[in-house]
């Protein structure tokens, strides 16, 4: 199994990382970690198609949970490909990194394996704890520290909100079984208790922290800014892509017969997040910091489809993760290769004439951020176009047309970030860029997803339709 | 349908995307090799294009050279392209424009070369992708793809204020196009569950009967997507901007094929996907055409810079080509695709004339010229060609199609026909004024006195389009005769479709109509 796998080479990273020293250690944990990710993540696809429920029906094997494990299993994978060079060059040399990074994974991957609440939690604080470590992992920077800071209180808040709110549910219902919890309504409809619908809204609420999508976003930009760039990208996607997974699965079993209840105030959510996500990227001069803001506003288009609750279109919602996370790493790669040490130089004033200096760069970041405003025949567009169609389908017009408008005000704060790169000349004095295989690596492996994805999109959908089969 | 053992369309898609990938390998610094190379390229598509022109079957009423690939098939997307005599026409126009833009640009392009004709290749393969296109999907992505390279063409390439323009170019049009995406969308799970199978396949979403007033929304939509792209009177502020700013072959490509993008939207989409709306909307959409016939020429005459003249001068030829297409006889439709390639032509020439003095002064204001025709006679009597056409003199291009227009307009409403006609006048006042500022009268600023006149290239490439314009003035036959069958299967459907929508409203009223009776007698 994937996740015992991954514990057991965390463990042995920890190990490693205590016998060696200094960068050859690091370097050492780095390819190890590559190595044990691709081991579990052989292990994970070998998973696809085996269905049980094991430990007391505390854990889950499903195509659901299978699709996520391989999902994050490959953005660990990514990040850790990136971290080679990064980590060492900003100075986290150490094997905790590593360790760290998987045991995140690890909770994202107990997060959305499992359909009993206790599960899910704990799978939430183990990736939690990682994170807020890994947010302050640059000591000596102070945005680093106050990030870490940040997203630890706040993230606290947010647990003990999503823990009243699954206290609540128990406690007029008596049950933490999300599949049990359906039968339950189903058999008792009509269902309504106060302490009940105090508690779904609690578990809105602790998820939409998880999930950043207005208003329970305010931490994100200042902790993804803070964070090393590497972890932002882990952050942005995997993290996402786990409390998105843990969200669909609870409210898409448990919470469908009150659909008609909840889809409501996620409709305002969802609008919400869309536009004050894009508004507020648009006034941004630092990319990370745009980026972040355009990530909420990417959770804003994931709801879109999530409150048409059906179940059978589920699948846009998974396109949409596994599209977006590429695009995000991508463009986060660039972030860093661009950055001076120190995580400066993410100003879009270093972006100025990148276009003459170095084209590949340019045209990678260029495809990323073409992915991210929907632009054909890129996944972005096919995952926009997947999730938007749901909407539509369940005759949500004005979200529809709310959501593509929010595309062309995204489209702006990308075109510029390609307007500096490609139409203005070199600002000042250029730092030098770094240059290492890896991040080429996984650029390319970036593109080529992103390709694939959008011009023969039918293997990934209907994957992810596989694995929201579970639901109907 | 009839498929063609060799994927010509395919092949003059794809073509010139497989130049513009091994150009990106070349060295850049030997751009006289980059501009050889294009050149072949756009000269073999265009050698391509040509059978197209002899093998096409005046009388066939079906698509031709049918291409049909599953691609999606669980969701109804599939890889369909055709082509009828209207997309014909349109394609030849960008292949030879291409080649020409290519011409154009050979002293004018100095700057990252090598980026500017990939950049020049792609737009080349997303324009032929977007007429070829017959499945909305498909249409969809070449429709945004072509977005791209213009947006880097003005915004890379283009004058002083390019920045600002290739901005409100892409937003402009983008906002446009993400609303008839919804509208694509709705029509898609409307068709699904109405018979039960998904498809984007235009063709058979043309059968799909559409209640009134789903079809006012969903017109509406596209129509707006359209309009922009025209661009119709009150969206038409992006154009002035584009045009001023882009490169010569930027403004060229932008005139001669991309605004016929939307004019050709209308007549392959919105028009028979939903002709009931499309024929209320008659008025609106004519009165606009009106207001941007009219306003553009006066507009057009204040202007002081020549760009910003013919940019305007746009505005109002499309509005001539709204109203044929809105007149819904076989006048105006003929005049209106007859006109869009006139357009693309004289005005295309009008920027290549524009881009070659501008060349030698490095100025547009009209004030900085005057004189002119002593010093360049031959470049004179090229201008005066391509001006007399696009103020429509008989015997060019441009009276052919303005004649049939305003025949048209008058057969279906003469109030509209009277207004547009009084364009023509103003057309006529303000290129002729134009064209005695510049070029006669005493020289007076001395920089006038010694410019050199048009080289063997340039001569080349206003030869060319001066064939056209005195071929299709002279003898349009040739071109109408592609077009007839495709134009008159085109009416009748359109025609048939939106009665029969009115014949189901009017049963489906009846039928309310008396079961309200049936129920109050039943209260009763």
């Amino acid at each position: 199994m994937p996740e015992i796998m991954l514990t057991g080479w965390a463990l042995v990273l920890l190990i490693v990382g205590g016998l060696t020293k200094g960068s050859t250690s690091f370097k050492v944990s780095g390819i190890l970690s590559v190595i044990g990710t691709a081991c579990a993540l052989y292990f994970a696809v070998n998973l696809w198609g085996t269905n049980l429920d094991i430990f007391n029906q505390l854990y889950t094997i499903d195509d659901y949970g299978t699709f996520f494990k391989v999902l994050f299993l490959a953005i660990l994978m990514l990040v850790s490909i990136i971290s080679m060079r990064y980590a060492d060059r900003e100075g986290i040399g150490s094997g905790e990194y590593y360790s760290l990074l998987m045991f995140g994974v690890l909770g994202m991957m107990v997060m959305t394996s499992s359909h009993h609440f206790i599960t899910i939690f704990i799978g939430l604080e183990v990736m939690s704890l990682s994170i807020y470590v890994l947010c302050g992992l640059l000591r000596n920077n102070m945005a680093s520290v106050e990030a870490s800071l940040k997203y630890f209180l706040l993230g606290a808040f947010a647990t003990a909100f999503l823990l009243y709110g699954m206290a609540m549910v128990y406690g007029s219902t008596g049950l933490m079984d999300v599949v049990e919890l359906k039968k339950y309504f189903l058999a008792k409809q009509p269902f309504s208790a106060t302490m009940f619908v105090i508690g779904m809204g609690f578990l809105v609420v602790g998820f939409g922290f998880k999930i950043a999508s207005v208003p329970f976003h305010m931490w994100t930009p200042d902790v993804y800014q803070g964070a090393p760039t590497s972890i932002t990208a882990y952050m942005a996607t995997g993290v996402k892509a786990a409390a998105f997974g843990a969200l669909i699965r609870v409210f898409f079993t448990a919470f469908i017969p009150f659909h008609f209840g909840w889809s409501e105030i996620i409709w305002v959510l969802a609008v919400l997040t869309m536009c004050v996500g894009n508004i507020t990227a648009l006034a941004q001069r630092d990319v990370k910091r745009m980026l972040a803001y355009s990530s909420i506003a990417h959770a804003g288009y994931i709801l879109v489809a999530f409150i048409t609750g059906d179940r059978a279109l589920a699948s846009s919602m998974l396109y949409y993760l596994m599209a977006y996370s590429f695009m995000n790493i991508g463009a986060f790669t660039v972030v860093i290769i661009l950055a001076k040490t120190g995580d400066t130089g993410s100003d879009i004033d270093s972006y100025a004439g990148l276009g003459v200096r170095h084209p590949f760069v340019a045209l990678c970041m260029s495809v990323f951020l073409l992915s991210l405003a929907g632009v054909p025949p890129l996944a972005g567009f096919m995952g926009k176009f997947y999730v938007f169609s749901t909407a539509v389908k369940a005759e949500f017009y004005w979200l529809a047309i709310i959501g593509f408008l929010n595309s062309v005000v995204a489209a702006y704060y990308y075109l510029r970030v390609m307007m500096y790169m490609y139409f203005r000349e070199t600002i000042g004095e250029p730092g030098a860029v770094d240059k290492a295989p890896q991040y080429g690596i996984v650029m390319v492996i970036c593109i080529g997803a992103l390709l694939y994805m959008g011009i023969f999109p039918k293997a990934f959908v209907l994957i992810a339709q596989k694995a929201v089969g579970i639901f109907s | 349908m009839t498929v063609m053992s060799v994927p010509i369309l395919s092949f003059l898609i794809y073509f010139p995307l497989l130049g513009a990938v091994i150009l990106l390998f070349a060295n850049r610094r030997n751009s006289q090799f980059i501009k050889i190379f294009t050149l072949v390229i756009s000269l073999i598509e265009l050698a391509a294009s040509i059978p197209l022109f002899f093998k096409f079957d005046d009388a066939a009423k079906t698509m031709q050279f049918v291409e049909k690939a599953d691609w999606f098939p669980e969701w109804g997307i599939s890889y369909l392209l055709g082509i009828d005599g209207i997309s014909l026409l349109l394609v030849l126009l960008t292949t030879f424009l291409t080649v020409i833009c290519v011409l154009c640009s050979w002293k004018a392009i100095e700057d990252r070369v090598k980026e500017y004709y990939i950049t020049f290749l792609f737009l080349e393969t997303a324009m032929i992708g977007t007429l070829c296109a017959l499945d909305l999907v498909l249409f969809y992505i070449f429709w945004e793809l072509m977005l791209i390279p213009m947006y880097l063409l003005i915004g890379v390439w283009g004058g002083p204020r390019r920045v600002y323009a290739a901005i409100k170019f892409f937003l402009f049009t983008m906002a446009g196009s993400v609303l008839m995406l919804v509208a694509i969308l709705t029509l898609y799970f409307f068709y699904y569950n109405s018979t039960g199978v998904y498809t984007f396949n235009v063709l058979e979403l043309y059968k799909a009967s559409i209640p009134i007033v789903k079809q006012y929304w969903l017109f509406g939509a596209f129509a707006l997507s359209f309009a922009i792209k025209v661009p119709m009177f009150p969206v038409h502020t992006w154009l002035p901007d584009a045009h001023t700013e882009a490169p010569t072959a930027g403004s060229v490509i932008l005139a001669g094929v991309l605004l016929k993008m939307g004019t050709y939207g209308f007549i392959r989409f919105a028009i028979p996907l939903f002709p009931a709306a499309a024929i209320d909307a008659v008025p609106l959409m004519s009165i606009l055409a009106v207001i941007g016939i009219i306003y553009g020429a006066i507009v057009s005459m204040m202007q002081p810079d020549l760009k910003r003249l013919i940019a305007f001068s746009s505005v109002s030829h499309l509005g001539y080509v709204m109203l044929g297409i809105f007149a819904f006889n076989m006048q105006g439709v003929q005049g209106g695709i007859y006109q869009m390639l006139n357009h693309g032509i004289s005005t295309g020439g009008l920027f290549l004339i524009v881009g070659m003095i501008y060349e030698r002064r490095h100025t547009r204001m009209i004030s900085d010229f005057g004189g002119i025709a002593k010093v360049m006679p031959i470049f004179a009597v090229f201008f005066m060609i391509i001006t007399l056409s696009s103020i429509a003199l008989p015997g060019t291009n441009g009276f052919v199609g303005e004649f049939l227009i305003l025949l048209g307009a008058f057969k279906s409403n003469v109030v509209y026909g009277t207004l547009a006609t009084t364009g023509v006048i103003l057309g006529a006042v303000y290129m002729l004024w134009m064209f005695q500022r510049v070029m006669f009268g005493v020289i007076t600023k001395e920089e006038n006195r010694n410019l050199k006149d048009l080289g063997g290239r340039e001569i080349l490439i206003l030869v060319s389009m001066v064939f056209f314009i005195i071929l299709m003035g002279v003898y349009p036959k040739m071109f109408f005769k592609k077009m007839d069958t495709t134009v008159a299967e085109y009416l009748a459907f359109v025609k048939t479709k939106s009665a029969q929508v009115r014949v189901l409203e009017q049963d489906a009223a009846g039928a309310r109509v008396a079961k309200e009776i049936a129920n109050k007698n039943m209260t009763r």
